[in-house]
């Protein structure tokens, strides 16, 4: 007998698939945006599903601010050859060589430097018109008024007064000459569903997402590995010693780049772990990412000056 | 909560309205605090800010406000998506904002609602918004309402004051087409009968809010019957592989089973359902899939495979009803881009028939739509659609419109059907009735002469036409009656019933007038061939659609009863006071006020109710039925 009622996990994918589809038979030249993080990770297996048996239906773009951990890295690499995906790296050169770096430009200006300029640059240069993000509603207050289909203008800016009602299924994908669009097919996606539809599918992620003893510093409150103290603050080392350094088992909620992401302490060692940590936690990710703390608005900021 | 239970749970979205103040917010703040969906940064936030604005409690509706502006203003602006999870469900809250110039973002927030709340302040009782709003569930079609009443603490949990509301919310609701409907006395501040049963509300024996959320069954709300499986892209990685990916709107399918494809009426069968997690015997709405077929027949983007005795309508000219969302009118002289399912044809709005005043529900004649308004039109399609109504299919019934130089989303329309307007049969020479192409009549079925037989006297409509307060129902009442107790097969039609069921959708302008007749003229005809003296008692001030009945029915079977009165008379009598209101301009398009009635030129009966009794009338008819042999 067939079941005439499919789970929320369900019916969450097959909104997304929709919505994929939707943009590839609607817009020239479309690339998914990967940030190498568990977002992306289920981005890519909806991708799979939804053209399958057809290849990886576009290039993955990794914005690369040459901050990321190495072992990010090292999984993009081997993850996106093992999909027989095309990923494309782009990084602002003329700022990593300034040195951009929280500490000197502040959180903000950095990533608008690194991160939402880097986009921008790479969007215009190879001409891509719709950009997958893996963002989500439930992640920041002013994400809750974000639209599965987001156009921008030629700045890449998004104008949260003036967006396009979106009703039913029917999605706008019409632009202007200069327009984009950015698409987020996990707009009704939680923390704790993309958790569990990793568990269920079985999608392979970053080490760095479980629990190992690690040597760490505490910095202000962050939990930092002291390998990469000098990168989270060049300035910092200087005054700590290997005292300062203690063996803690712990792990990353969320993957950003090494100077502004900080562990939490963990014993969790698998999925179904990670699961118990979301449902009994009461923190939201993006805490250990600094870059949301600055100002009351600071993501809708950034979202306007084309962030994603 | 056990985790691994959490990936079973079934989804509900619904929506929240209500006017500015009612709570919302704090409604929504309280169903997230109390399910432990806020995390504990969050709320430090708001509770800091609680303090620093010295509330002396924690303002739970803090949690919401999303962007900078709305923060200064104190007032939602946007749709905004929240989310929380019981142990049964996940659910999708569309927050919309009450505001009346934001009827464009509930419409938005409802198209996909399962369930609408709409918040009554228990204070102000039914308010203008709150039926405007629920009109607007009941036009998007949500299958569940759930009013709120809020506040009640502030009222004492005074049971009067909730039950008024209850029975004036519920007689409006009458007017509507809800199915569904359940009140509940709240007090989100305080989060009695949220998700907790309050020891104030001894005398409500209901359930809690969440606990209607949680159990409001909604599966049975799918349409399981229509197969219908637009085209999104076509998928040929190969030259071996050629499949159709698409979503299952509506209805199931299973291997084997033999589609037809829309446009081109080529037929195929199902040789696979393909999916990433491996090939399906069986889809089903909602699921997205991959259907490859075993034949090569031309499909692409936009078209529509469905099952070959399960078709949609397909036309390009129909009816909706359109919502306008953007600052700039509609133009009918600009052909909007249509997006309906996966398909994009070019449209313009050809007739706007009226407008609706969502606040008093009237109909009003209208030359077009501005921001927030919303009225029924005639579209005309480049292309023909394959459509459904919305009533019977969301999915095939719905479309937008999309301006071709800004790209915004101007409309949201819902289709009524084809477009039926008798004016497209009577102003054009070749005058015949529209007929459905699909209907066989039933072979050696009893005829018209048989039910004669049965009878022992013939059928007939007699059509009693003439000014409102004419004396029409009067004469026809005593018609029926006289012909009722001799024992004849006789029955009444008049105005004021049909337009409760029949023609409920119908306005007064000329056109809906002219498709109220077309309307009753084909029932009576029905009525007539098994049979029956159909009294038909209508205004009917035009000639043509007068016409147009008598050339449905044989030669001697309509009977034209001009029902002739003054009209200084009919004012004086104004029976029902309408007169008096179209003098102060209440009503528009009345006859003999400014709409004009054209008298029959060759009525079969003519009556004089200014000079004659009610009997002296009702014999004259009747001696003309024995003339004409029917009685």
């Amino acid at each position: 007998m067939t079941s005439y009622t499919m789970t929320h996990l369900k019916q969450l994918e097959q909104e997304s698939i929709h919505v994929m589809r939707e943009v590839v038979a609607e817009s020239r030249n479309p690339v998914m945006l990967y940030s190498v993080g568990k977002d992306s990770a289920v981005m890519v297996r909806l991708a799979q599903k939804a053209f399958f048996p057809g290849r990886f239906p576009f290039p993955l773009l990794h914005v690369d601010t040459g901050y990321k951990f190495p072992e990010m890295y090292e999984f993009r690499d081997r993850f996106t050859a093992s999909i027989g995906a095309r990923l494309i790296v782009e990084r602002n050169e003329e700022w990593i060589a300034k040195g951009a770096h929280p500490t000197v430009l502040g959180t903000d200006k950095c990533c608008q430097m690194l991160k939402t300029r880097g986009l921008l640059d790479a969007l215009a240069k190879h001409g891509f018109d719709a950009a997958f993000g893996g963002a989500r509603r439930d992640e920041e207050k002013s994400r809750a008024k974000e639209r599965f289909f987001s156009v921008r203008d030629e700045f890449g800016q998004w104008d949260p007064k003036n967006q396009r009602p979106e009703l039913w299924s029917l999605y706008n994908a019409e632009l202007g000459d200069r327009e984009s669009v950015r698409v987020f097919p996990l707009s009704n996606w939680t923390e704790l569903d993309v958790w569990q539809y990793i568990r269920l599918e079985k999608i392979p992620l970053v080490p760095l997402y479980f629990a190992q003893p690690r040597r760490t510093v505490e910095l202000g409150g962050i939990i930092v590995p002291a390998e990469h103290l000098e990168t989270v603050d060049p300035h910092v080392k200087l005054g700590l010693g290997e005292s300062d350094v203690t063996v803690r088992s712990c792990r990353f909620r969320s993957l950003g780049c090494i100077p502004c992401t900080g562990a939490v302490e963990s014993t969790v060692t698998d999925v179904d772990g990670i699961i118990d940590e979301v449902v009994a936690a009461r923190r939201s990710e993006r805490e250990n990412r600094l870059i949301d703390l600055t100002s009351d608005s600071s993501m809708e900021q950034k979202k306007r000056e084309g962030y994603f | 909560m056990d985790a691994l239970d959490y990936a079973n749970k079934s989804l509900l979205r619904f929506t929240t309205s209500g006017s500015v103040d009612d709570g919302k917010s704090t409604l929504i703040g309280r169903l997230l605090y109390e399910t432990n969906c806020i995390y504990e940064d969050q709320y430090a936030a708001v509770a800091k800010t609680s303090a620093k604005r010295g509330d002396g409690r924690v303002d739970l509706a803090l949690l919401l406000d999303g962007l900078a502006a709305e923060r200064e203003q104190g007032i939602t602006i946007d749709v905004a998506y929240r989310y929380f999870t019981t142990a049964k469900r996940k659910f999708i809250i569309a927050d919309t904002p009450g505001h009346e110039q934001y009827t464009r973002n509930m419409v938005t927030g409802a198209s996909t609602a399962d369930l609408a709340i709409i918040l009554i302040d228990a204070r102000h009782g039914v308010m203008t918004q709150s039926k405007r709003h629920g009109f607007l569930i009941s036009l998007l079609q949500i299958p569940h309402l759930v009013v709120a009443v809020n506040k009640m603490d502030l009222v004492g949990w005074d049971q009067g004051v909730y039950d008024a509301i209850v029975r004036d919310y519920g007689e409006f609701s009458q007017k509507l087409d809800i199915q569904d409907i359940t009140f509940i006395p709240i007090s989100a501040l305080e989060g009695d009968n949220v998700t907790t049963r309050s020891a104030n509300t001894p005398w409500y024996d209901g359930q809690t809010l969440l606990h209607v959320l949680e159990n409001v069954h909604v599966a049975a709300d799918r349409n399981l019957v229509d197969f219908r499986f637009p085209v999104q892209t076509v998928l040929r990685p190969d030259l071996d592989f050629r499949g159709f990916a698409g979503t299952v709107v509506s209805g199931t399918v299973s291997v084997g089973e033999e589609l037809a494809a829309l446009p081109s009426g080529r037929t195929s069968r199902i040789r696979r359902i393909v999916t990433f997690d491996g090939d399906l015997e069986t889809a089903v709405a909602g699921q997205a899939v991959t259907l490859v077929l075993q034949d090569e027949i031309d499909v692409s983007r936009g078209d529509m495979l469905v099952r070959r005795h399960n078709l949609p309508h397909v036309a390009n000219e129909f009816d909706a009803m359109l919502c306008w969302m953007d600052e700039e009118r509609l133009d009918p002289r600009t052909a909007y881009v249509l997006k309906h399912t996966t398909h994009k044809v070019k449209a313009h709005v050809r007739d706007v028939t009226y407008r609706i005043d969502v606040d008093t529900l009237h109909r009003e004649a209208s030359d077009g739509f501005g921001l927030n308004e919303i009225g029924r039109v005639s579209l005309k399609t480049s292309r023909p659609l394959y459509f459904d109504s919305y009533r019977r299919n969301r999915g095939t019934g719905s479309f937008i419109l999309i301006d071709p130089v800004s790209n915004r989303t101007v409309a949201a329309g819902m289709i009524r059907g084809r477009t039926s307007s008798v004016h497209e049969v009577t102003r054009t020479r070749h005058a015949e009735p529209r007929r459905s192409t699909n209907v066989q009549w039933e072979a050696g079925a009893i005829g018209t002469a048989d039910w004669e037989a049965r009878n022992g006297h013939k059928g007939a409509v007699v059509w009693c036409t003439g000014y409102s307060g004419a004396g029409k129902s009067t004469v026809a009442r005593g018609l029926v009656r006289r012909l009722f107790d001799e024992g004849r097969q006789v029955m009444m039609l008049d105005g004021d019933n049909v337009r409760h069921g029949l023609c409920g959708d119908l306005g007064f302008g000329d056109q809906d007038r002219s498709e109220n007749i077309r309307r009753v003229g084909e029932a009576a005809k029905l009525f007539w061939q098994q049979g029956n003296i159909v009294v038909c008692t209508f205004i009917s001030p035009f000639r043509a659609d007068r016409d147009f009945v008598r050339s449905l029915l044989p030669e001697g079977v309509f009977v034209e009863v001009y029902v002739k009165c003054d009209l200084g008379v009919c004012r004086r009598r104004d029976p029902k006071g309408l007169y008096a209101k179209a003098e102060a301009g209440q009503i528009k398009d009345f006859t003999g006020i400014d709409s004009p009635y054209e008298e029959p030129e060759a009525p079969e009966v003519v009556i004089e109710t200014d000079l004659e009794t009610v009997e002296q009338v009702v014999q004259r008819i009747h001696r003309h039925l024995a003339d004409q042999g029917i009685i």
